[in-house]
C-alpha cells in the first residue's frame, strides 16, 4: 500500500503543478471580470519561451537555468497577455473572442519562430530541465516523508505556495478586495474611487505571468522540448479547474490536484492487484468520469463573478 | 480556419439580433460564450487529434511514411529512364517535412534519389506541406495538375485523400506509406516493424537485470500491436522467464502520461522500457533521465523508435537510450522512386519493407550500453529471421502460438 501511494502521489503532484499555476492565473483574471479563454495560449507562450531560453542560456547559467527560464517565461507571458487586456478592457472587444485569438496567436508564433530559429518543427531537448529531488529534513519523516517529499519536483510545491499566496492576496488584502469588487460590480467600485480599468489590466497581466509560469513548468518538467503538440488542452483543463474550484484560488488548486490524482490513479492502477482485472479502457476514462461525478454530485452550484465577461463602460448604467 | 470562425461569429451575431426566437429569450452573452467554448474545444480536440495521429503515424510511420512519387499521367509507364522531365512529389501530413520523423525521412529519401540521378530539387522532386487535414486533397491535386509522375502521400492520415485522388487520376501514379490502397496506379508501402521490435526485444532481454521489461504504446491499434508482439517475442526468445509489461497511453502526444506510465513501470521493477508512442515517448525519456539524475548508478534504459533517439536520452556524460528500432522510410521511398524512374513502377502492389531491404534496423550509437555481447546476440537472431527460421509474430494470436512453440 505504502509503495503504491509512493508512486501515485509524486505523479499526481508533477501532473498538477502546471495546472495549478495556470488556473490561478485564470482566477485572477476572471475575478476581475475578464474571461480568459486564452490560458492555453499563455501556456504555449510560456512553454516556448521557457524552452528557448533554456536551450540558449544553459551554458551560461548552469544549474540555475530552469529557474531563470521560468522567470523569463513569466515576464514574457505577462507582456503577451497585455494584448488580451488592451483588446478586452480598453477596446471592450468580446473577451471570449480575444481569448481565442490569443490561443491562435501564441501557437502560430511559437511554431513559426521555432522553424525560423531552429530550422525544424520542434526544438531539441533541453539539457537543463527540472529534476525531482528529495526535500531535506521533510523527506526523513516516517510514512509522510516518502510519500510527499521524496522524488518530487520543487515546482510542485512552488505551485502550492503560490496558491496560498494568491488566496491571501485576493481575500486578505485591500488590493484583493478591490480586484474582486471590480469583477462583481464595477460601477460600484468605480463610484468608490477604484480605477476599474487599471485593476483589470493588472489582473490580466498577473494571469499572463502565471499562465507563462505554468506553461514553462510543464515544458521543463515533463515535455523537455517545444513543438506544436507540447501544450494541447492543458490550458483548458486549467480553465475547467477554475470553474470546478468555484473561482477560488484554493479551490482551483484542489481541482487541479484532483485531476492529477485521477490521472495518476488510472495510470498506476494496472499495477494494483485489485484493479488489474478491470479492462484498461475503463481505467483510461476513469479520470473524466470521476470529474463529471464530482462536478455533478459534490461541488454544487458554481457561481461566476457577476461582471465576468462584461466590458465596463464608464458612466453607463 | 480563421475564415470559418469569422463566419460562425457572423452567424452568431445575426442570431443575437433576433434574441427572441421560438419564444425563448437567449442571452447574447451566454450564447456567445457557449459557442466560443464549443469552438475552442473543437479546436483543441482537432489539434489533439492531429497530433495524435501524427504521432501515431510517427512510431509506425517513421520509417514508413510515404513516398508518393507519381509517374505521371502523360507518360504513364512509358520508358522513363533518361527522362529528365520526371517529376516526383510528396505531400506531408501535418507533421511537416522537418518533423524529425517519417515526413523528414521520406524527404531525405527523395533527396537521395535526386542526388543519385543528378536531378534538380523543385524541378524534378519537391514536397508540399499540409498544415491541416483539409489540405491533403488540394495538395495532391495540385501536384497532379503540375504533371507530377509520382506522388507520395506520407502517412496513414492521407489514406482517404490518396484513394480518392488516385481514382480520379488513373494516369498518375501514387504511393502511400503505412497504409494499403487498392488500385493499379497506387503502390502501398508498409514496413515489418515487428522484425525490428523483435531485435530490440532481444537487446532488452540481454540488458535487463531485474528480469522485467516494459512496453509503452501510443494508441492501441493493429499497427502498434506489431511493435508490442514483436518486442515480446524477442524478449521471450532470449529468456522466457522475463516478464513483459505493456501499457498504452491512448495518445501519441501526451508526454505527461508517458512519464507517469514510465514512473509506474520503473517503480515496479522494470529496468528497460521500449516505447512506440511518438511524442508520448518524450515523457518516458524524461522519467528515465530524472531517475538517472537522482542516482547516477540507477539501472534504467529506454529503447527508442522509428529513428535513432540517442539524442533524447542524453544526460550529462551518460545516455539512457540503449538502442532504437529504426524504420527507414527514406530507404523505401528511394527504392520505389528509383523503380518508377526506370519505368518499372510496381503499381497495384503492396510492398513490405523489412530487414532484408535494410529498411528496418537497430541503432548501435550507444556503444557503452549496447555492448558487443548484446550485438552478437542480436545479429544471431537477425540472421535467423533473414534465413526464415524465425517468423516474427505481428498479432496477439501469432504471438501466443509463437510463445507456445518456444
Amino acid at each position: 500500500m505504502l509503495d503504491i501511494l509512493q508512486t501515485i502521489i509524486p505523479i499526481a503532484l508533477f501532473y498538477s503543478a502546471p495546472l495549478i499555476l495556470t488556473a490561478l492565473g485564470g482566477v485572477f483574471s476572471e475575478r476581475s471580470g475578464v474571461v480568459n479563454i486564452g490560458l492555453e495560449g499563455l501556456m504555449v507562450m510560456g512553454a516556448f519561451v521557457g524552452i528557448v531560453f533554456n536551450l540558449t542560456f544553459a551554458d551560461v547559467f548552469g544549474d540555475a537555468t530552469p529557474w531563470i527560464s521560468i522567470l523569463v517565461a513569466m515576464v514574457i507571458g505577462a507582456i503577451f497577455s497585455i494584448i488580451h487586456a488592451v483588446a478586452s478592457v480598453t477596446f471592450r472587444a468580446d473577451q471570449v473572442v480575444s481569448g481565442v485569438a490569443i490561443n491562435f496567436l501564441a501557437l502560430g508564433l511559437g511554431v513559426f519562430l521555432t522553424k525560423q530559429w531552429y530550422g525544424k518543427g520542434q526544438t531539441d531537448m533541453v539539457s537543463e530541465p527540472f529534476y525531482s529531488t528529495n526535500i531535506p529534513f521533510l523527506s526523513d519523516i516516517p510514512i509522510i516523508g516518502p510519500i510527499f517529499f521524496q522524488k518530487v519536483y520543487l515546482t510542485s510545491y512552488l505551485a502550492i505556495i503560490v496558491a496560498v499566496i494568491a488566496w491571501y492576496v485576493l481575500y486578505k488584502t485591500p488590493f484583493g478586495l478591490r480586484l474582486r469588487s471590480v469583477g462583481e460590480h464595477p460601477m460600484a467600485a468605480d463610484t468608490n474611487g477604484i480605477n476599474v480599468y487599471s485593476m483589470r489590466y493588472i489582473a490580466v497581466i498577473i494571469s499572463g505571468a502565471l499562465g507563462g509560469l505554468g506553461g514553462s513548468v510543464f515544458a521543463l518538467t515533463i515535455a523537455s522540448n517545444f513543438s506544436q503538440s507540447t501544450i494541447v488542452g492543458q490550458g483548458f483543463m486549467s480553465l475547467a479547474a477554475v470553474i470546478f474550484g468555484k473561482w477560488h484560488p484554493l479551490g482551483a488548486m484542489g481541482a487541479a490536484l484532483f485531476f492529477g490524482l485521477a490521472q495518476s490513479l488510472s495510470v498506476i492502477s494496472t499495477s494494483i492487484p485489485v484493479l488489474q482485472e478491470v479492462p484498461s479502457i475503463y481505467l483510461t476514462i476513469a479520470p473524466y468520469v470521476l470529474t463529471i461525478l464530482a462536478l455533478a454530485g459534490f461541488i454544487g452550484r458554481a457561481e461566476a463573478p457577476k461582471a465576468n465577461g462584461q466590458p465596463y463602460i464608464k458612466g453607463s448604467r | 480556419m480563421a475564415g470559418r470562425i469569422q463566419s460562425i461569429l457572423r452567424v452568431l451575431k445575426n442570431l443575437n439580433k433576433n434574441k427572441n426566437f421560438g419564444g425563448i429569450i437567449l442571452k447574447k452573452k451566454h450564447l456567445l460564450i457557449l459557442f466560443a467554448l464549443l469552438l475552442s474545444f473543437v479546436l483543441v480536440l482537432s489539434a489533439c487529434g492531429t497530433a495524435d495521429e501524427d504521432d501515431s503515424a510517427n512510431p509506425a510511420d517513421d520509417n514508413t511514411e510515404t513516398e508518393g512519387t507519381d509517374e505521371t499521367t502523360n507518360e504513364g509507364t512509358e520508358e522513363q529512364a533518361e527522362d529528365t522531365n520526371f517529376k516526383v512529389g510528396m505531400v506531408t501530413d501535418t507533421g511537416g517535412v522537418d518533423d524529425k520523423s517519417f515526413n523528414q525521412s521520406a524527404w531525405e529519401g527523395l533527396n537521395a534519389f535526386g542526388e543519385a540521378n543528378g536531378l534538380v530539387e523543385k524541378e524534378n522532386f519537391d514536397y508540399v506541406q499540409s498544415s491541416s487535414d483539409a489540405d491533403y486533397s488540394p495538395n495532391l491535386n495540385r501536384l497532379v495538375q503540375q504533371d507530377y509522375n509520382l506522388i507520395y502521400g506520407i502517412g496513414f492520415l492521407l489514406m482517404e485523400s490518396v484513394t480518392k485522388v488516385a481514382e480520379q487520376n488513373p494516369d498518375t501514379n501514387f504511393a502511400i506509406v503505412d497504409e494499403t490502397i487498392e488500385g493499379d496506379n497506387v503502390v502501398s508501402i508498409r514496413f515489418k516493424e515487428h522484425q525490428g521490435s523483435f531485435l530490440v526485444g532481444v537487446a532488452a532481454a540481454m540488458k535487463t537485470k531485474s528480469k522485467k521489461v516494459g512496453f509503452v504504446g501510443g494508441v492501441e491499434s493493429e499497427l502498434i500491436k506489431k511493435f508490442e508482439t514483436g518486442f515480446e517475442a524477442g524478449v521471450k526468445s532470449v529468456d522466457p522467464s522475463i516478464e513483459v509489461v505493456a501499457q498504452y497511453a491512448e495518445s501519441f502526444g501526451d508526454a505527461t502520461k508517458g512519464k507517469a506510465i514510465a514512473a509506474g513501470m520503473y517503480n515496479s521493477g522494470a529496468d528497460v522500457i521500449y516505447h512506440a508512442s511518438g511524442g508520448t515517448g518524450n515523457g518516458v525519456f524524461n522519467e528515465a533521465k530524472d531517475i538517472k539524475n537522482a542516482d547516477e548508478d540507477a539501472y534504467v534504459w529506454v529503447i527508442g523508435v522509428d529513428r535513432d533517439q540517442h539524442e533524447e536520452g542524453a544526460i550529462g556524460d551518460t545516455n539512457v537510450t540503449l538502442t532504437s528500432m529504426l524504420k527507414r522510410v527514406d530507404v523505401a521511398v528511394q527504392n520505389v522512386t528509383q523503380q518508377a524512374y526506370e519505368g518499372e513502377f510496381p503499381g497495384g502492389e503492396t510492398l513490405e519493407f523489412g530487414l532484408e531491404d535494410d529498411a528496418i534496423g537497430i541503432a548501435e550509437t550507444n556503444e557503452e550500453a549496447y555492448t558487443a555481447e548484446i550485438d552478437e546476440k542480436v545479429q544471431e537472431f537477425k540472421q535467423s529471421i533473414l534465413d526464415g527460421e524465425i517468423d516474427v509474430p505481428s498479432t496477439d494470436e501469432e504471438l501466443e502460438a509463437y510463445l507456445a512453440d518456444l
